[in-house]
């Protein structure tokens, strides 16, 4: 028996050198499953990983079994939402610590390459510190 | 060595030849285990592995399973390429051929069943991922222009909501392209399985995954199933659609109970539909 017609070249990954994800999802996930002479039930199996569920297990499954990755997910979570939020107040805490940091900084460097040059006049540290502000300000 | 019988795949008798150095799981070559007009592909497996104690404590070894598992559809695809095989789920294991054969005769009406249904039938993997990159440069665009720090907290707070509301958009913009590219290709395919979105960390893969889905599709009709998802693929900047196969029907093995099951639940309301003579349902139509 030969095939009415032939199958295109396999595409993405698939065949041979599939990505193992996509792989792992197949033969563990799908398939016919036939009681065989060894039990074992993939659901049985305790640790196979924690990543490894993530993907064989449907969410319903997954949810039973205490799996909440995408509640972790700010874009699929409110909770994670509301972590983020804490993360951002925290960055935006050090941020104007760095800020009220900076000013005494920045002079006690200008006031270093103050005199390294031969005596600048005021107007011109004065001047530089204005300029030099948010050029550190970006880094 | 007592080798136990480690079962890949049901399929009918095929002319092609596999190849010749194919190995299976446990690195040994599929052999052929006719019964009646069925073939059950199988290989012989060492009992210090595949025995119920240490499969199950080789089950819990990345490493082991990414192997047996590349072994298990190593032969699942030599087996697609010669014929429509029915796929097994890995770890399928018999204590020798007379087990398997028991089985075999135990079920062989179902599976004769489900291999007229799948023959000539191949799936396909449909993938769309959110792409990170552009995700993020689509956020920083509208939030607002880079040299423009945030002047107090209030400032800064606003910036992070306009990024957090244009990512929300983005991610409309993905849902809304998947189903719009599912619409069209199950429209080409004669089932699909949507399946879960597959978690990036374990996968590899950039960006975020928003469908997983795999379409069963005629052999005959494959290519233009492949044109169809190549032509959307510059349709949504900022998306990544990704086509794996042809698989063996991995995804679809199990339809034939649900869908008799369903045919049957149909065939009752139609048989109580007649006894009442009242107008058929839209459903019927």
């Amino acid at each position: 028996m030969t095939f009415p017609s032939r199958a295109p070249e396999p595409y993405g990954q698939g065949g041979g050198s599939a990505n193992l994800a996509d792989i792992l999802e197949r033969v563990l996930d799908k398939g016919l499953v036939i009681a065989g002479d060894i039990r074992i039930n993939l659901l049985d199996i305790e640790l196979l990983t924690i990543k490894l569920r993530l993907i064989v297990a449907s969410v319903d499954k997954a949810k039973e079994m205490g799996i909440d990755w995408w509640e972790t997910d700010p874009m699929l979570s409110s909770r994670a939402r509301r972590e983020e939020l804490t993360r951002e107040n925290a960055e935006l805490r050090a941020r104007i610590a760095a800020l009220d940091e900076g000013r005494p900084e920045s002079e006690a460097l200008l006031d270093g390459r103050g005199r390294s040059r031969a005596e600048p006049s005021l107007e011109q540290s004065e001047s530089e510190r204005e300029r030099s502000r948010p050029r550190e300000e970006e880094s | 060595m007592t080798g136990l019988r480690y079962v890949y795949a049901v399929c009918r008798p095929f002319g092609g030849a596999l190849k010749a150095q194919l190995t299976g799981v446990a690195g040994a070559p599929p052999k052929l285990l006719p019964h009646h007009d069925l073939i059950a592909v199988v290989s012989e497996v060492p009992e210090r592995d595949f025995a119920e104690g240490p499969l199950k404590a080789h089950l819990e070894d990345l490493d082991w399973l990414a192997a047996t598992a590349r072994g298990h559809q190593g032969v699942i695809d030599a087996l697609t390429a010669v014929t429509t095989p029915l796929p097994l789920r890995l770890g399928t294991v018999f204590r020798d051929d007379s087990g398997v054969r028991v089985m075999m005769e135990a079920r062989e009406d179902a599976f004769r069943r489900s291999l007229d249904r799948l023959e000539g039938r191949v799936e396909w993997g449909v993938k769309v991922y959110l792409d990170a990159e552009a995700a993020e440069a689509a956020r920083a665009a509208e939030a607002d222009r880079p040299q423009e720090r945030a002047a107090s907290g209030r400032d800064y707070l606003r910036q992070r909501r306009m990024r957090s509301r244009s990512h929300e958009e983005m991610w409309q913009k993905a849902e809304a392209f998947s189903s719009r590219l599912h619409e069209t290709l199950s429209g080409r395919a004669e089932d699909f399985r949507l399946h879960p979105p597959q978690n990036p960390t374990l996968s590899g893969s950039a960006g975020r995954n928003v469908l997983n889905a795999a379409y069963l599709v005629p052999r005959g009709s494959s290519e233009e199933f492949v044109e169809a998802v190549d032509r959307t693929k510059d349709d949504a900047p900022g998306l990544r659609v990704e086509l794996t196969g042809p698989w063996a029907a991995y995804s679809f093995t199990e339809e034939h109970e649900k869908a008799e099951e369903h045919e049957k639940a149909e065939e009752h309301e139609k048989a109580e539909e007649t006894a009442k003579s009242e107008e058929p349902e839209e459903e019927d139509a």
